[in-house]
């Protein structure tokens, strides 16, 4: 943090020495980089993809910047086995810790601004792009890190119903959701569809954007090292064309989420929603800081009891 | 319990038996033959082709209604449209909840003829259309009137628009009910509606449209046609229609579902249910059998929300046991309009075979049958409330929603346990649970994922309790703050 303003500029930090040799980056010159190799995120860990099959990322000059595993079905089943083992603890946690973690997040985040904005441009952002997109994506968790206790307040109800009981209506998570997150984002668009779907205690599988997937897994890392418990978000990095329906047609799934899709794959995704009355939820048109994206992914549940001795 | 244990069977030969006190049907007013209401004005139906609806008690024809085919549908889409461009959405709000007050009020001086068409339509006891059918309708239209002038205050921070057209499509168990809760939130926000109420169950709706009528509601705010599948599919189908709401089985759900992927159209679907209703120990056991009673014997179980899965507690299932079947053993199947009546008809022929078909299947699937041994009437379409014991979780009767008189029971040791076997099916409407812990409860309810949880009480409504399901039993809330959310378009 110490190191880093808000615009992401390192600022000349004092060489460190080992053994009274510099080891700074002066003498890094001839050294050969430690290039990253970029697996998926499930259930905490970061497995390659079952499939053992990887697409080449290419950067405006054509050239391969990683090789990103092109996720499968079977990658997308296990996620949601890992989403449903983590469900019920994650809803059960109390708005506060979730609040926390959620916090904790855009305070990892924060920390790692440099590395984002290195990651978003040489997957071809411009710099102040890549700027805008850390800021608001890290705006964007304090945000809901806020709303996670004050949700069920605002929007929960004590229904006067006319016989003498006491009957109350609260928001619970819908359970498991897939995320289509936006082809035209490596960040906010992950963190917009997923951050206010786990903040009302779903868990949830995001299949991030083909052109982007380097900051997914990226962010991958971020939640991991935020006490995000594994299996609360999921990443897989792949081609839309083989996820669409697999994430549409899993019987195990309550709810998919989309931003941008087309005309074909929203028919798809609706049409295969019914296999199992799965919510279709499109946050295209839904502002990104507002509290009914959280609703959008949740259920309203009436309690009765008599009032009486 | 030890005593009870020794108690004698109840011996209800040498009770009273009562006589008999059926409701009057000279008072109501019905038509022979019914048109479509469309525009304000009831019209013949453009094919010429009407249907009878008859009496599922007598079976004996009522009236007959109009068979609405794709022209009639259109016209009433039209008739709607014009309605919401030309002056239900422009008209100032507080002005719309008025009428709906006016409808209320109507149906609240028309209540007993309501109640007794009810119940000659449909089949249920006179006794519930008139204290919980018709009173709840006219309490949702009241209800709802006032929501109209004040939806800035239901969805802070957005505003709230209209979506247009509505296409409601409404089932049998609850005709005039049905359409109340449809039509009074969808007015509220600024919609018009056309609606088809189910083709058994066609008569309250039209009268229904009758005081609409006598309200001076403006032609073509409610259209209100009657028809089969075929006329429900036009309206899901219709490029007219904005919304699409749905109450019904939950195959016909995700055909309708699947029907409109692809659309803009939003929908609500309140599907099929197969609620656990959970006895613990510690529970009231005498307050409980009132409460597996009237959880699945209620309008003869034609209910979605139905506790048609009884959990019992090991310790107390054989005293429950007992007591629930001499309670059901006192239960009166008859005349609906008798007002003693506990359980009336059948709704339809085919909906007895369907009950009939499924508890064959439960036999032969090695559950063990009970049925009261009351007299039915010779005519007429009746089924004895029945139990099933010593089945698994994965039997039909246990898994498949009947809709009917019949309910399967199984025993559970622990809370866990329970609350697993109650969530082990693909719906998700509702749920009972007895226990005098109020600890328990909370733990309880907050484990079943179910969207109207019933604690010490069952089958409860009001217009404002939101009700609607989890999982496969629907989507969307109908009733109260959260039945406004389906009906309009937030910016």
């Amino acid at each position: 943090m110490a190191t880093t303003t808000a615009t992401g500029k390192a600022k000349k930090a004092a060489p460190h020495t080992l053994n009274g040799k510099a080891n700074g980056s002066a003498v890094t010159k001839n050294r050969l980089e430690v290039r990253k190799t970029y697996k998926i995120y499930i259930d905490g860990k970061f497995p390659r993809t079952e499939s053992g099959r990887v697409y080449a990322l290419k950067n405006a000059a054509g050239e391969v910047i990683a090789n990103i595993c092109r996720g499968s079905r079977k990658d997308l089943r296990d996620s949601v086995v890992s989403n449903r083992k983590a469900q019920e603890a994650w809803a059960k946690r109390s708005a506060y810790n979730r609040g926390q973690i959620l916090y904790r997040i855009a305070e990892t985040l924060e920390g790692r601004r440099a590395q984002f904005a290195d990651t978003l441009t040489k997957q071809g952002y411009t710099a102040t792009a890549a700027q805008k997109e850390i800021d608001a994506s890290i705006d964007l968790l304090v945000y809901y890190a806020g709303w996670s206790d004050k949700y069920t307040q605002v929007f929960s109800s004590v229904n006067p119903v006319e016989s003498s009981h006491f009957n109350f209506s609260y928001h619970e998570p819908m359970g498991i959701v897939t995320i289509i997150a936006e082809q035209n984002s490596g960040l906010l668009g992950i963190v917009a569809s997923a951050i206010p779907v786990i903040t009302g205690g779903n868990t949830c599988t995001v299949m991030v954007s083909e052109k982007y997937p380097m900051t997914a897994i990226d962010f991958a890392e971020v939640l991991h090292a935020s006490d995000v418990p594994g299996g609360v978000i999921n990443l897989i990095t792949g081609y839309r064309k083989e996820f669409t329906g697999h994430a549409s047609s899993h019987m195990d799934v309550n709810a998919i989420v989309y931003n941008d899709l087309s005309a074909e794959d929203r028919k798809l995704v609706q049409t295969n929603a019914a296999l199992n009355v799965k919510r279709v939820i499109d946050f295209s048109k839904e502002p990104l800081l507002n509290p009914y994206r959280i609703l959008a992914a949740q259920e309203v549940k009436t309690t009765w009891h008599p009032i009486g001795s | 319990m030890k005593n009870n244990s020794k108690a004698k069977p109840l011996n209800f030969s040498t009770a009273w038996t009562y006589a008999p006190a059926p409701e009057g049907t000279e008072h109501i007013q019905l038509n022979e033959r019914y048109g479509l209401f469309i525009n304000g004005k009831f019209t013949a139906p453009s094919g010429g082709k009407y249907f009878d609806t008859i009496n599922p008690a007598t079976e004996k024809k009522i009236a007959s209604v109009g068979e609405a085919g794709t022209a009639d549908v259109d016209k009433a889409v039209k008739a709607a449209r014009t309605a919401y461009d030309k002056t239900w959405a422009k008209m100032p709000a507080a002005e719309r909840g008025k009428y709906l007050y006016r409808i209320a009020r109507i149906i609240q001086e028309k209540a007993r003829e309501l109640a007794v068409i009810e119940s000659m339509d449909g089949g249920k006891p006179i006794r519930e259309s008139r204290d919980i059918d018709v009173p709840l309708a006219a309490a949702h239209f009241f209800y709802y009137a006032g929501w109209a002038d004040k939806l800035d205050y239901a969805f802070p921070g957005r505003t709230a628009k209209p979506l247009g057209v509505a296409g409601q499509i409404i089932p049998w168990n609850f005709p005039l009910l049905m359409a109340a809760w449809k039509i009074a939130p969808a007015l509220a926000c600024g919609n018009t509606v056309v609606l088809k109420p189910a083709e058994t169950t066609p008569l309250t709706a039209l009268k229904l449209a009758e005081i609409i009528q006598e309200a001076d509601l403006p032609p073509g705010v409610v259209n209100i046609i009657t028809g089969a599948g075929a006329t429900g599919a036009a309206i899901v189908n219709h490029p007219g229609i904005d919304k699409v709401a749905f109450t019904g089985s939950t195959d016909v759900g995700k055909i309708i579902q699947r029907a409109l992927a692809g659309t803009d159209k939003k929908y609500t679907l309140e599907l099929g249910g197969k609620a656990a209703n959970i006895i613990f120990e510690d529970a009231a056991i005498d307050q409980a059998v009132e409460g597996i009673v009237n959880g699945i014997f209620f309008n003869q179980g034609h209910v979605c929300c139905a506790g048609s899965r009884l959990f019992i507690q090991e310790g107390v299932a054989k005293e429950v046991l007992r007591k629930l079947k001499d309670r059901i053993s006192t239960l009166i199947v008859g005349d609906p309009l008798d007002k003693n009546t506990d359980i009336g008809a059948i709704n339809s022929k085919a909906q007895l075979n369907k009950i009939k078909s499924l508890v064959q299947a439960g036999i032969k699937e090695g559950g063990d049958c009970w049925q009261s041994d009351c007299a039915v009437p010779s005519k007429g379409f009746w089924f004895r409330p029945t139990l099933f014991t010593g089945v698994a979780q994965s039997s039909r009767i246990v898994q498949e929603e009947i809709f009917g008189p019949v309910l399967a029971i199984q025993t559970f040791r622990t809370l866990e346990e329970v609350v697993e076997k109650a969530n082990n099916t693909p719906y998700g409407l509702s749920g009972g649970v007895w226990t005098d812990k109020g600890s328990k409860i909370f733990k309880v309810t907050g484990k079943i994922k179910a969207g109207v949880l019933w604690a010490n009480t069952y089958n409860k409504f009001d217009p404002t309790s939101p009700f609607g399901g989890y999982k496969e039993s629907g989507v969307g809330r109908e009733g109260g703050l959260h039945g406004l959310s389906p009906y309009v378009h937030l910016s």
